[in-house]
């Protein structure tokens, strides 16, 4: 027995450490009841944590060094360039806070509607500037360490950033670092759209390091160069960020129905530097819920299209005229409404402000212009209805103030976003005349000028045609 | 008369020693530049294979060999995002083969150290899909033309990287 050992020792010992190390696999392979699919176990490894916590200081060390050295050489070549660059950029700001300004109302706009819908999506509230530290070292894993743990408030599953797209999500996290898989891993996965199609698939890496998706029925038409976005659905990426684009789209022959969809990733994933953890995500529908009043969507629309009076039918009508003599006024009108300003009344002038519309009037969309006329109450306190606001907020009731004498002509163009004609609709002084303010399609809501007794003497100004009778009934346009 | 058939001189089969600095510090340096270099030059090259090689192969000694292997493997799964010991194993297996193979074959030529990284490479690369697959579950490709790059470049680097290494070896 002492020769057998003696003489098979090498390979006794080969078997006792590859047994040692395959028990110590086997225990992070059997995953505990409720654990997460893809965790190794509960927690993390010990040796994984004094690897890394050992390596991080003198990897910090290292890129801090050479970060050092190559923005020292940055810093002298962009300042060779930077007076053009300034100029380039001040242009650049320029264009920007003009499509900002777009885009703020489309916003404002989106939140009104996800509050109707009562819809939750999450947006980055908050994200965390890293460094890459380190990677994985080998293709079968593709996994980042970053400089920042939960000394910086990381937790696992927060979804790793870059401008350019995701990057991955937060896998394990130490004091001092965390380590991220990358999408392309193998192991990852991530809830995307189409951006086109809105086809909704699941991207997963492969272990050559692309990203597919294979969940797609071959039927649908996917195109390459087809820009793709997350989803929302796995929870860890913010919905509408960039994944990347497709690069080629073909039938899986061994999953048959499905199309194997090959993408780019928008994030170089093999030139990462610095990435941005997503610390905290918010709720948009909390947001909304903080700024703008809940509205119906018939008020939205009102302001975004134009309006038409609506004709009341215990009013008495005005042949030839718009016959509106008591306008119903949306909640709250706008500060510098033409028409509650209680001075001279101008017609709103600007191109892409928003004027409330009937629905289902199509009269205002046949006309160039279309002016509404106000008149002095009778009772000389009485609210003025009022027309949409030049920003298209909805109105409030205005106060009681002493209408002017002149008559209102505000201009009402079929499409707010162009030009109005309104130039053409010059308030013309038609004291003593009618009142017919603006009227919003909500006709449940109080009016606001419930006193201001219409005289049916509205006379059409030359840029009034005459609301044909029938008109409320025209389909809308 | 000795039976036992080798393919060294007596020179060749030298067992040679390393200072403890060496020993430590150049696996450490091996599995540091792994994580830390580029990573599309590191989806080819291997550092800490090749000193497990090396070391392995320069020892000759069976059971340093595959212990060296086993805990450079081991820090090395550290910073991968799958099981500890995937490379573990894998590198303990080639740690021991390349002790075995150093008694046996000269190792200080470079065309064979050319051939010997070539073909641990392959052993290595097919010990962990092994593992990979049939005990992890893992989802790993044998890709037959990624493989033999991986090979053809370690090789190369090892007989460079040996080179050099071989002046931090204590001759008795």
């Amino acid at each position: 027995m002492e020769n057998f050992f003696t003489r098979y020792k090498n390979p006794l010992a080969l078997m006792a450490v590859l047994f040692i190390q395959v028990v110590a696999l086997a225990t992070q392979v059997k995953r505990p009841e409720g654990a997460k699919p893809g965790s190794t176990g509960s927690g993390t490894r010990l040796i994984r944590v004094w690897t890394v916590t050992a390596f991080t200081p003198v990897e910090k060390v290292f890129v801090s060094t050479g970060r050092f050295f190559r923005n020292g050489w940055h810093n002298y070549a962009d300042l060779r360039s930077a007076r053009q660059q300034n100029k380039e950029l001040q242009d650049e700001v320029a264009r920007l806070q003009m499509e900002q300004v777009r885009l703020k109302q489309d916003a404002d706009q989106a939140r009104r509607l996800q509050v109707l819908l009562d819809f939750k999506e999450k947006f980055i509230a908050k994200t965390l500037a890293a460094q890459v530290i380190a990677f994985s070292g080998t293709e079968q894993s593709r996994l980042i360490t970053i400089d920042k743990g939960s000394n910086d408030h990381i937790k696992t599953d927060m979804a790793v950033i870059t401008p350019d797209g995701i990057v991955g999500k937060v896998k394990d996290v130490f004091k001092l670092s965390s380590q991220v898989l990358l999408i392309n891993d193998h192991d990852s996965g991530a809830g995307v759209i189409l951006e086109n199609s809105r086809l909704q698939g699941i991207v997963k890496g492969t272990p050559l390091g692309e990203l597919q998706i294979n969940d797609i029925m071959s039927d649908e038409k996917v195109e390459p160069g087809e820009h793709v976005i997350t989803s929302g659905g796995d929870r860890i990426y913010p919905k509408g960020y960039s994944v990347g684009t497709v690069i080629t789209s073909t039938p899986d022959h061994e999953n048959d129905p499905f199309l194997i969809i090959k993408i780019k990733p928008a994030a170089d994933l093999n030139r990462l530097e610095e990435v941005l953890v997503i610390t905290d995500m918010g709720d948009n529908s909390r947001s909304a819920s903080n700024g703008p009043e809940p509205m119906r969507a018939a008020d939205i629309l009102s302001q975004r299209l134009p309006s038409v009076p609506k004709v009341d039918p215990n009013a008495p009508k005005t042949p030839g005229g718009t016959g509106v003599p008591a306008a119903k006024a949306s909640p709250t009108p706008a500060k510098g409404n033409p028409l509650s300003a209680g001075t001279e009344q101008k017609p709103a002038i600007s191109s892409g402000q928003t004027k409330p519309m009937a629905i289902g009037t199509p009269a205002a969309t046949s006309t160039a212009n279309k002016t509404v006329e106000a008149k002095k109450p009778p009772s000389g306190g009485q609210p003025t209805a009022t027309p949409a606001n030049a920003t298209g907020a909805a109105a409030t009731p205005a106060k009681p103030k002493p209408a002017p004498k002149k008559a209102v002509t505000p201009a009402v163009t079929p499409d707010s976003t162009q030009p109005s004609a309104a130039p053409t609709a010059t308030p013309k002084p038609t004291p003593k005349k009618a009142v017919t303010p603006a009227v919003t399609p909500d006709s449940k809501q109080p009016s606001a000028a419930p006193t201001a007794t219409p005289k049916p003497t509205s006379t059409p100004t030359a840029n009034q045609p005459a609301t044909q009778p029938g008109n409320q009934e025209r389909p809308p346009r | 008369m000795n039976s036992s058939v080798s393919l060294t001189s007596r020179e060749e089969i030298e067992v040679h020693r390393f200072s403890w600095p060496v020993s430590i510090g150049i696996p450490l340096l091996a599995i540091f530049l792994q994580v830390f270099l580029s990573q599309s030059l590191m989806k080819v090259l291997d550092l800490p294979l090749l000193v497990t090689i090396f070391f392995a192969v320069a020892r000759r000694r069976p059971i340093p060999g595959m212990i060296t292997g086993a805990l450079i493997g081991t820090l090395q799964d550290a910073w991968t995002g799958h099981p500890i010991g995937l490379f573990g194993i894998a590198k303990t297996i080639v740690g021991y083969l390349g002790s075995s193979l150093g008694v046996k074959v000269d190792v200080d030529n470079p065309g064979s150290r050319f051939l010997m990284t070539f073909a641990f490479v392959l052993i290595h690369r097919f010990v962990y899909m092994a593992i990979s697959l049939q005990l992890v579950g893992g989802s790993e490709a044998w890709i037959w033309s990624h493989t033999l790059l991986s090979a053809l470049v370690n090789g190369l680097a090892a007989v460079v990287l040996f080179a050099g290494l071989d002046k931090f070896k204590l001759r008795n």
